[in-house]
């Protein structure tokens, strides 16, 4: 009962302090709408995705930029604990009469908000990407959303709680975020990667990630064939190699991981503070 | 009355180095304790142990009955702490910060508006209850924490150098509020500080030093400890041994001067001037304060240590902080 009070309390500030940070919201608009408009359109000019030439550039990264997005709303969220445990709120948190496991898992609850938030706002974007969204496909996107955020979130909730100061933060910014974000199939399709970097890839939760997405939001999109039927979005992009697994499998996995990473940060976050 | 925290044999390490020394102590309840020491003494830890914060190294304490390293939970419940850095959400108001805390607190619902009134009322923020943390100056903010601190109705109040950073104003406006909690309330308060002048505000001091308790008495009877005035002598080098063999007292040198005590100032003065005539720049008579006491006790003023990682942090945030503004 305590523990769900806390876990509460602490989603609730999360959210709460989010509100009032209009910077944040502001950039939170502002760097996918410069990825989609900038390097989405920039590479889409000059640029054919193998094996699926109909596919636009734009709309393979689109997926992968809401993914991106969700990685770093996350890994701001659970980065801030550095911060606050010497400085801040979470101090006092932590000489509560309160679970500490509870505390890890209302910061992760709390980042998966915001990044459902941001996801929301991206997919607002949809048009831009020229991908057809319906009320399912939306659900369903949100529904990921918090889920993968989740995951990270965590992740990222046991990676603070090892650290003692905001100097190892670029560190951590060049050797976790950006690898995990760069092999997660974001940027590029994993079938035209070479052997080595698939196989990390597939160790990537966030690779599956970002596959879900994929499903999900290609399955209501039609491309016109010149002179015949529409195809849909998805087929075509399942046989370019553009989207690898079923949704099914993703979530699967998705799960799996959010469940672990949630263990290991609610684990590494009472072990260290 | 009865002792609510005991000390037994309190030993803390960081690795080879030994922040706490096996120090034995006891508060009573209701009473203001003072731990007077200068950084790095060993108080800010001997609080964390206390508060549950940092597990002992060897040694036992308990708070209200409870061992702190056995029930960190029950221990929890029963302390208010407010922290050298302050830790407000300052993107919220001082209403929202309280409720936060009685939410963690588990204060029932129907609670928390009396609460709420009365700790506010106790440091005069009623007024400013709907405003931002943020726009609260420093010593707003200080009260604040020590309002938050008592929401719970705790047994005892830990206060961690409460006034650091402060201006002489706000600090004796924390102190009129503390020593109202301990007259109204009964709220037991153990606080940290290394302001010699507002430990003799505490019902009981323990000076401590390189991790051991020197002296733990009321600061009428540390004083008396002294035995006498303080007689603070400027001149020549040579002086030390003369005054040493002479006067057959423990003489202290700090900056230039020489420091002893003697029994009556007033009386002693016409003999040292005309003993040696011609060497004195300067006299000086003081009745004892807390600062002798300690001089007396650990052979040396009340001194700054190196900073460690955290302070440089904490520069930083306070400089960070500045810049926003």
């Amino acid at each position: 009962m305590r523990g769900l009070k806390v876990i509460y309390t602490i989603w609730l500030r999360e959210f709460i302090t989010f509100m009032r940070e209009k910077f944040r919201i502001i950039a939170m608009i502002g760097q996918p709408l410069l990825y989609l408009l900038v390097l989405g359109k920039g590479i889409t000019a000059g640029m054919r995705l193998n094996g699926a030439a109909d596919v636009d550039y734009i709309s393979f990264m689109y997926p992968g930029i809401i993914g991106m997005s969700i990685l770093f709303t996350s890994m701001f969220s659970a980065i801030s604990i550095i911060w606050d445990k010497e400085f801040g709120f979470l101090k006092e948190v932590l000489v509560a009469p309160v679970p500490r496991w509870g505390v890890a898992l209302g910061k992760s609850l709390g980042g998966a908000t915001i990044a459902m938030i941001q996801a929301a706002i991206l997919i607002c974007m949809a048009p831009l990407a020229k991908i057809s969204l319906s009320v399912l496909v939306v659900i369903q996107m949100l529904v990921l959303s918090f889920l993968i955020s989740f995951a990270i979130t965590s992740f990222f909730v046991a990676v603070a709680s090892r650290m003692e100061s905001m100097q190892s933060f670029q560190v951590i910014m060049n050797f976790v975020v950006m690898p995990i974000y760069f092999l997660s199939g974001a940027m590029f399709p994993m079938s035209s990667a070479p052997a080595w970097m698939k196989t990390l890839m597939a160790l990537n939760p966030l690779t599956y990630g970002v596959d879900a997405f994929r499903n999900v939001i290609f399955s209501r999109t039609m491309i016109p064939m010149p002179g015949g039927v529409p195809v849909p979005l998805l087929e075509m992009a399942r046989a370019g190699g553009l989207v690898h697994w079923g949704l099914s499998f993703d979530l699967g996995v998705m799960t799996l991981s959010a469940a672990a990473l949630a263990a290991a940060g609610a684990w590494a976050f009472s072990k260290a503070a | 009355m009865p002792d609510i925290i005991r000390v037994e044999g309190l030993v803390k390490k960081f690795g080879e180095f030994t922040a706490v020394a096996g120090i034995d102590f006891t508060v009573q309840a209701g009473e203001i304790f003072g731990f007077l020491g200068p950084n790095g003494a060993g108080k800010s830890t001997t609080i964390k142990i206390l508060a549950t914060l940092l597990k002992g190294s060897g040694g036992k304490a308990s708070l209200a009955g409870y061992d702190v390293a056995v029930s960190p939970n029950e221990v929890r419940q029963c302390i208010g702490l407010v922290f050298q850095d302050q830790s407000l959400d300052e993107r919220m108001t001082a209403k929202e910060n309280l409720w936060f805390h009685s939410m963690l607190y588990d204060v029932p619902k129907d609670l928390f508006a009396t609460r709420m009134e009365q700790v506010l009322t106790m440091v005069d923020l009623m007024d400013r209850k709907d405003s931002l943390v943020r726009t609260f100056s420093g010593g707003m903010k200080r009260r604040l924490e020590i309002a938050r601190g008592l929401l719970h109705h705790p047994k005892v109040l830990f206060l961690d150098e409460p006034t650091l950073g402060l201006d002489p104003q706000t600090r004796n406006a924390i102190w009129k509020h503390v020593r109202k909690l301990r007259d109204e309330v009964g709220t037991t308060v153990f606080m940290t500080t290394h302001y010699m002048d507002e430990a003799e505000n505490c019902d009981h001091i323990a000076i401590i030093d390189h991790g051991k308790i020197q002296a733990i008495d009321t600061p009428a009877n540390l004083k008396r400890s002294i035995g006498g005035d303080t007689i603070v002598v400027g001149g020549d080098d040579g002086l030390l041994e003369e005054l040493k063999a002479r006067y057959k007292v423990d003489v202290q040198k700090t900056g230039g001067e020489f420091q002893f005590q003697m029994p009556s100032g007033a009386e002693f003065v016409p003999k040292i001037v005309s003993d040696f005539a011609g060497r004195i720049r300067s006299i000086q008579v003081k009745q004892p304060s807390l600062e002798d006491v300690f001089l007396r006790l650990t052979g040396r003023a009340i001194r700054d240590q190196e900073g460690s990682v955290l302070d440089s942090m904490r520069q930083n945030v306070q400089l960070w902080r500045r810049a926003k503004r």
